[in-house]
């Protein structure tokens, strides 16, 4: 979670910036339970899964990650919640109410907001108004939702009343009981203060009850949201004037220790026209307050209503309600600038009242003292004014004179400050608001906060709520003397950048309402509310902008505290010496192939997709089945090269090397996977299985499995009408036209560079190629266009992962090489205290059972558990833990060592497998050997698994602790044995890989014995002229050698062989003659780079014919220049000489890129030419394709043949007459080449004396086996002995050069060190008992047992892995593996 | 507990079988209760004296799980241990002492958790059909 963004310096000192985004859940916390992510209401498209499965907000990429913690994926701030007022974490109580989790909903609502069903109702969701779903469809309507939910809480029997945290003493006041008073007094309440609320009116909720109409918002809702504060304990004193029934002093004198303004504004502010004080002018506020507290109110017929905001709109209905039967709006500007909400306007239509625009009031005219008529003008719109909107002008003598009955102006409010009476130092602004602080409400008076409208002017119900609770929290802080502005600034800005593509149009859902006819009898509510199904699918229909809906829920289910919802991005800067980028590649997306429709069709799916398919952890846990109706495929087929090979949907001129081994892999294992009869078709164009054992199994796939190989590019896929079905038309290779059926298409798509990582690359100044990979050379394959950073892995060009890895220990050793004078300097060494001596003392066993959390305890009866232990044989101490991997058990546990003197120590939690390591870190920190100690899994395999059993699982619990500690009482400190290393290395074989392994090691300071069997250095480079870029062989070897020769680190033995090994890592002795004398070599590790040769075939008149040559022999002709060359008129090369024939079933990898660097040469030299390449597959793999597309692009021709029936070669009258079977026409051509060219096999040096010697096997075709193809390519499984070149398989000079790197540094991660320590738990024999029989000698994969010189079989502790094979197969008992001795598992076996 | 429950001893190689049987915890697959693990470092250490020492002690099935062919992380130590379970299988049938459905083999890799669930239900099923072992338990001898 961490990127670079820029390296300054220079190779040895780089400063490197990183930004490490935010994960949001603490590393060192975290238990890896999954709490968090089974609360998470956020549903995500599994990435992992390719999109294949579901994932929550709160995740870990896959069940083995490592590390093994959850992280949150937060993209930044909701727009709802940024743009609310009281900043509600809207997307999370949506994302709860999706779920059905309402309650959960309610409670985070709270948090912010306490009146939630009144909000529900009249607010002005600014939320909605930024909700990104707008941009697909319309808002969602969170506003409804919320109501809902607070309705739901608000009928049910028992209400959300929130924990009051501590009582606290103190009294605070607050002054006004509408929305911002009754905040306040909520949050403080929570606080524990000692709250009353002061309400100059007879009825609580200020503007919410006097101001608001009753069929917008019913009391009932009101007097329901205020009596769960009443159950809070807050006092409400209604119907007391502040300044005259009560002042502030005498209140402070009371004991309040502060005070909240929030008296609202309630006083309608003037028209400022003549005729305003007649009778039947009627001020709106006072108009609607007077309605609602129920006085009779008489206003005539037509009632005028100035004003275009809610009051005017409330009171408007309010008058067709109170009996008026006429009333209508008159308002200034145009109805697109009126402020009140769009419903009320809309409801206001439906009533029938007419909204009169762009009209003003001039003046009021009277009659006998009332209101008889008004006279207005017509506006326009001139242009937008500070508040944005258009100014209206007056049209000139446009004036019009309307018959009135009342005129209620509503065209804003100021507040009334007879409260503050002279003993308070507040000030107030020009505008009669009180002058606060903005961010703490505090006013010129320090005891005296306020906000709502009071502050602000006439706002929203929303704003009071927000100043409310800030007003809370800045009282809190004043009370207990806390810093009023700490962490309180934050920017509140909406993440932008939300994909609004790719979603259905799903219209939101519409608010039942009152039918307009029943309305206006009465002042029952219009808005029905949402039903629970509308309410779940509305909520479903939210985009989750910012992925995390900061719900919270994680918080309170992680009993580890480990969730930091405040988490954020951090800059640091690291100073290193060297930069290895191995940024990987991106599969290429095939919804480029209009005609493959794979965004179309449900069963066409990627290669990645098919891979998660049919992996054991996938989306369908390794059950073949297709994705669009869950059924079992009986016919798959695989398209090859998508995005691969193809400069016309993507200009991708490169082949990706891996696909079609990729391809015939998953044919086989969805064969394995699929329980009838599969049938797989791979359609491809080469089938290139190019490497280690790869045509191997390109055969037994073909031949054994039946895995169906069709060798034609499909143009398209079309829908089998009626099914979910495909059908595939191709063409075959002699141009018929085949249809087939398949159930389930699989797109082989291929690699490229991801755009991130282009834009990496330009950040780390590293240059790409054409292919966006990066730039390298074939003599230095892992250094990067700049010194000092390597690069590895498919960044630096396609290619299969035992290359990959090959280059990452290559790159870790041109890095060593750079930064040798360093090495070491930044290690530190741990401090232990000196191990306690526990033998012969009576075992003391200290158990620890862990609750993780619940996540045992939730199941299992740890405390039962625990106690059980206690009278289990030679236990001293018991303890259970919330976690005890936490740090302070840790502390608990070496105290516990220390009191009571214990010597071994068994833990009942998770898994040995990820926390033995943790525990006997502890264990050796109190002086214990880490070896006393013994694990229960009693989480991974008990209580998660047997969850719907406590019963069982407690007594499954019991079992396996019992046989834990019967083992531990029998286990015995180990010692770790420690080895000498000579850091010398032996390096057999003077080829380019021999001597670039040489170089590597001696440049890292070692020295090096170079030992070559010819007299020159060199090898097989010595005959090879270019390589596939270009790159002079000759010259480059010409500088290697001589650097070999003169370092001074290197000794070189020329004609020299090997002719005895004798020790073992660390300590070699190898014996060489060079001539007379023997001499013996002591070193720490071998490499052998002991390489190849070119096979000398027999066939096509090979030497019989000057002619017919192989490819070393037209290198050297090449090289020297030969001038008959540029007369050669016709040209054929024939492919796959001594390769993928049955008694040499491989192929030799190289041959088919030399053959094309070498047609070109000879194009080149006559551009005339005619050059012919028989060809089986072509095989140029990579970016090696290139040559390909260049070749034909020249004139090459190209003709293929089947391995049954090969070209023929004759010589007739003086002709050499090639003929071979046109793949295309199916006719022999005959071709009169004067110059054939054999791509012949390369074939491995004898060897096999040197593999007994290390004891290292080869293959079947003399080719060394390394320890693990992807895993450990260049080592052996006999320890300090490593492998490169051709001795390992066929290869190019870059990928030789790769891995002698490689081998190199592996070799040096053993010579680094001066000793060795290895594991305690080996197997040791006993000498009496050893009967001689030589079973373990001969089993032991690692060569650890020996016949000392008694004859008895030893095991050398630095060689065995502690597999316990011997000991399991020792016929006379004589072995014992420590650790997992037969006695301790015996024990275990009898405590079952 | 009215029902007989059966109990089950599993040896599993710590590479494979039991990092299994971790993962089958973590993606919260349910099995029942029955088996009792113990950890050993490789199929391949596992003696066949264990197996017999198991029914000795009580066991009502035994289950040997390592890694796939090719996959052992002591290159063949799984082969050896298929060996020796083979042996051991057609001399227990032979003599009878354990019936068949005891005794189970299996290869399941350390990514396999629902293979290692199914296989763990398939190993429960079986054994509880074989019924209690009541032939190898090792007794007091009887005093009159």
């Amino acid at each position: 979670m961490t990127e670079v963004q820029e390296i300054s310096g220079e190779p040895g000192d780089f400063s490197v910036k990183l930004i490490e985004k935010p994960r949001f859940i603490d590393l060192s916390r975290c238990t890896g339970c999954g709490e968090c992510a089974r609360v998470c209401p956020v549903v995500k498209k599994n990435e992992y899964d390719m999109g294949l499965s579901e994932r929550r907000a709160a995740f870990r990429r896959y069940a083995q990650a490592v590390p093994g913690a959850f992280s949150i994926e937060k993209l930044g701030i909701s727009p709802c919640k940024a743009t609310c007022p009281a900043h509600i974490s809207v997307q999370g109580y949506v994302a709860l109410a999706a779920e059905g989790r309402y309650s959960e909903a309610l409670k985070l609502v709270k948090e912010q907001n306490p009146l939630p069903a009144i909000c529900g109702r009249v607010c002005h969701h600014p939320c909605e108004s930024a909700c990104k779903r707008g941009e697909v469809d319309e808002p969602v309507a969170i506003d409804s939702i919320k109501r809902f939910i607070a309705d739901l809480d608000l009928r049910s029997e028992t209400r959300y009343v929130p924990e009051i945290k501590q009582r606290r003493e103190e009294k605070v006041a607050v002054i006004g009981g509408g929305p911002g008073g009754l905040t306040c007094a909520y949050y403080l309440a929570i606080e524990g203060y000692r709250v009353t609320v002061f309400e100059k009116l007879p009825v609580l909720g200020g503007m919410l009850r006097v101001g608001i109409p009753s069929y917008r918002l019913p009391r009932d809702i009101i007097e329901a949201e205020i009596q769960v504060m009443r159950d809070m304990g807050i006092e409400f004193r209604t119907g007391v004037e502040i300044g005259k029934d009560v002042t502030i002093s005498m209140l402070r004198k009371e004991g309040y220790k502060a005070f909240f303004m929030a008296v609202g504004a309630h006083e309608c502010k003037i028209l400022g026209i003549p005729g305003e004080d007649l009778e039947g002018v009627y001020p709106g506020v006072n108009f609607l307050r007077d309605v609602n507290l129920g006085k009779e109110v008489k206003l005539g017929d037509r009632v005028a209503v100035v004003g275009g905001g809610n009051v005017a709109m409330d009171a408007v209905r309010t008058a067709l309600r109170n009996g008026s039967s006429k009333p209508f709006i008159i308002y200034r500007r145009s109805i697109h600038e009126m402020p009140a909400n769009e419903e009320e306007i809309e409801e206001c239509q439906e009533e029938g009242i007419e909204i009169m625009t762009l009209t003003n009031p001039k003046r009021i005219i009277g009659e006998g003292g009332r209101v008889k008529a008004v006279e207005c003008v017509r506006m326009q719109l001139g242009a937008p004014d500070a508040s944005g909107r258009r100014r209206p002008e007056v049209i000139p003598g446009s004036e019009f004179i309307m018959e009135v009955d009342a005129v209620i102006p509503a065209i804003g409010q100021e507040s009334d400050w007879a409260c503050l009476t002279d003993e308070c130092a507040c000030q107030l602004t020009d505008w009669g608001t009180m002058r606060v602080d903005p961010l703490t409400l505090q006013s010129h008076d320090e005891d005296i906060f306020a906000g709502g409208d009071a502050v602000t002017g006439p706002k929203t119900v929303i704003e009071a709520i927000a100043a409310g609770k800030q007003a809370a929290i800045s009282i809190d802080r004043f009370i207990r003397g806390v810093d009023l502005r700490e962490g309180r600034e934050k920017e509140w800005k909406a993440i932008e950048e939300v994909r609004t593509e790719g979603y259905d149009r799903i219209p939101r859902e519409r608010m039942p309402r009152l039918a307009p006819g029943e309305r206006t009898s009465g002042f029952d509510e219009v808005q029905l509310g949402f039903n629970e199904e509308q309410v779940r699918k509305e909520a479903q229909r939210c985009l989750s902008c910012s992925v995390c809906s900061e719900c919270y829920q994680c918080v309170e289910a992680c009993l580890a505290n480990a969730v930091v919802h405040e988490d954020r991005a951090r800059e640091r800067e690291v100073r290193v010496g060297a930069v290895i980028a191995a940024p990987g590649f991106q599969p290429f997306d095939p919804t480029l192939y209009d005609t493959y429709a794979y965004s179309k069709f449900p069963n066409v799916v990627t290669s990645m997709e098919f891979e998660r398919i049919l992996s054991a952890s996938g989306p369908t846990q390794g059950h073949l089945v297709r994705p669009s109706d869950h059924r079992e495929p009986k016919r798959v087929a695989w398209l090859q090269c998508v995005g691969s090979r193809d400069i016309h949907h993507c200009d991708h001129k490169y082949c990706s090397g891996v696909c079609c081994m990729y391809a015939i892999k998953e044919a086989v294992i969805a064969k394995e996977h699929s329980h009838g009869d599969l049938d797989t078709a791979i359609f491809f164009m080469d089938m290139r299985t190019h490497g280690k054992d790869f045509e191997r199994y390109y055969n037994r796939a073909r031949d054994q499995h039946g895995v169906r190989f069709v060798r034609s590019r499909v143009h398209s896929i079309e829908p089998v009408p009626g099914s979910d079905d495909l059908e595939i038309n191709y063409a075959t290779e002699t141009g018929t036209v085949q249809s087939e059926q398949f159930d389930m298409v699989v797109l082989s798509v291929g690699f490229e560079t991801a755009n991130s990582v282009v834009d990496l690359a330009g950040r780390l100044d590293l240059k790409l190629n054409d292919n966006l990979f990066c730039e390298t050379s074939s003599f230095e394959p892992v250094s990067g266009s700049r010194p000092g950073i390597f690069v590895c892995g498919a960044f630096q060009s396609p290619k299969d992962i035992p290359q990959s890895v090959v280059e990452a220990s290559a790159a870790a050793a041109a890095a060593g090489s750079l930064l040798s004078s360093a090495r070491g300097s930044l290690v530190r060494e741990r401090e232990l205290p000196p191990q306690l001596n526990v033998v012969g003392e009576r075992p003391r066993v200290g158990v620890f059972v862990c609750h993780c959390g619940i996540n045992i305890s939730g199941v299992v009866d740890v405390k039962g558990v625990r106690d059980y232990a206690r009278d289990l044989p030679f236990v001293e101490y018991v303890s259970d833990n919330l976690y005890t991997c936490s740090q302070d058990t840790q502390v608990v546990m070496r105290e516990a060592i220390e009191e009571h003197k214990l010597n071994r120590i068994v833990v009942a939690a998770c898994t040995p497998r990820t926390h033995e390591a943790l525990f006997q870190e502890t264990m050796s920190d109190a002086g214990l050997n880490k070896y006393l100690f013994e694990m229960a899994n009693i989480r991974n395999q008990d209580s998660w698994v047997h969850s719907t059993n406590p019963e069982m699982a407690t007594e499954k619990a019991k079992d396996l602790l019992r046989m834990a500690v019967s083992k531990v009482v029998l286990l015995e400190p180990l010692q770790e044995p420690e080895l000498s290393v000579n850091q010398k290395a032996l390096i057999i074989g003077g080829g380019v890989a021999g001597m670039v392994a040489a170089r590597t090691i001696a440049d890292q300071g070692y020295p090096v014995f170079l030992v070559e069997r010819s007299d020159r250095l060199g090898g097989q480079a010595l005959s090879l002229f270019k390589t596939w870029k270009g790159e002079d062989i000759q010259g480059y070897l010409k500088e290697l050698t001589r650097s070999v020769m003169d370092h001074p680190q290197i000794t070189v033995y020329l004609s020299t062989s090997v002719t005895n090994v004798e020790g073992f890592v660390g300590n070699f002795k190898t014996t060489i003659l060079n001539g007379g004398t023997p001499e013996v070599l002591e070193h720490g590790v071998a490499v052998i780079a002991t390489g190849g040769k070119e096979h000398r075939p027999t066939e096509y008149l090979y030497g019989g014919d000057p002619r017919v040559i192989t490819h070393q022999e037209l290198d050297r002709r090449f090289m020297n220049g030969d001038a008959a060359l540029k007369d050669v008129r016709t040209a054929v090369f024939i492919q796959c000489v001594g390769s993928r024939e049955p008694d040499r079933p491989y192929c030799s990898r190289v041959c088919c890129s030399h053959t094309l660097e070498s047609a070109l040469e000879l194009k080149k030299l006559n551009p005339g030419s005619d050059v012919y390449v028989l060809y089986r597959d072509l095989r140029s793999y990579g970016e090696r394709e290139a040559l390909y597309l260049e070749a034909r692009r020249k004139g090459v021709m190209f003709v293929r043949f089947n391995l049954d029936d090969k070209p023929k070669v004759e010589a007739t009258d003086g002709k050499l007459v090639v003929t071979v079977k046109d793949h295309v026409l199916q006719r022999p051509i005959r071709l009169t080449p004067d110059l054939l060219t054999l791509a012949t096999a390369i074939l491995p040096n004898e060897t096999e004396e040197l593999g007994q010697f290390f004891k290292v096997p080869a293959n079947e075709d003399g080719f060394f086996i390394e320890a693990h193809a992807k895993l450990r390519p260049v080592e052996f499984a006999t320890d300090g002995v490593f492998l490169c070149g051709l001795a390992h398989y066929p290869k190019p000079l870059d990928e030789s050069v790769a891995q002698a790197q490689a081998a190199a540094s592996r070799a040096a991660t053993l010579l680094a060190r001066q000793t060795i320590q290895f594991s305690g738990m080996v197997a040791v024999t006993n000498q009496l008992l050893c009967s001689s029989c030589a079973t373990c000698v001969n089993i032991c994969p690692y060569s650890a047992p020996r016949f000392n010189d008694k004859g008895k079989a030893e095991i050398n502790p630095a060689l065995c892995k502690g597999c316990g094979l011997c000991v399991a197969s020792c016929r006379s008992g004589a072995i014992r593996l420590r650790g997992f001795d037969d006695a301790q598992i015996f024990a275990m076996i009898e405590n079952i | 507990m009215s029902e007989w429950e059966p109990k089950i001893v599993a040896f599993l190689c710590n590479w494979c079988s039991y990092g299994a049987a971790d993962l089958a915890g973590v993606s919260r697959l349910q099995y029942p209760a029955n088996i009792r693990i113990i950890r050993v470092p490789c199929s391949g250490r596992v003696n066949p004296k264990f197996i017999l020492a198991a029914f000795r002690s009580g066991a009502d099935g035994v289950w040997v799980s390592g890694c796939h062919p090719g996959d052992c992380h002591y290159i063949e130590g799984n082969l050896y241990a298929r060996r020796k379970f083979a042996l051991l299988n057609s001399q227990l049938e032979y003599t009878g002492i354990v019936e068949p459905g005891r005794l189970h083999f299996s290869w399941i890799s350390s990514a396999e958790a629902t293979k290692f669930a199914e296989v763990a239900r398939g190993v429960i099923d079986a054994v509880k059909a074989a019924g209690p072992a009541r032939h190898f338990i090792k007794k007091q001898a009887e005093v009159a």
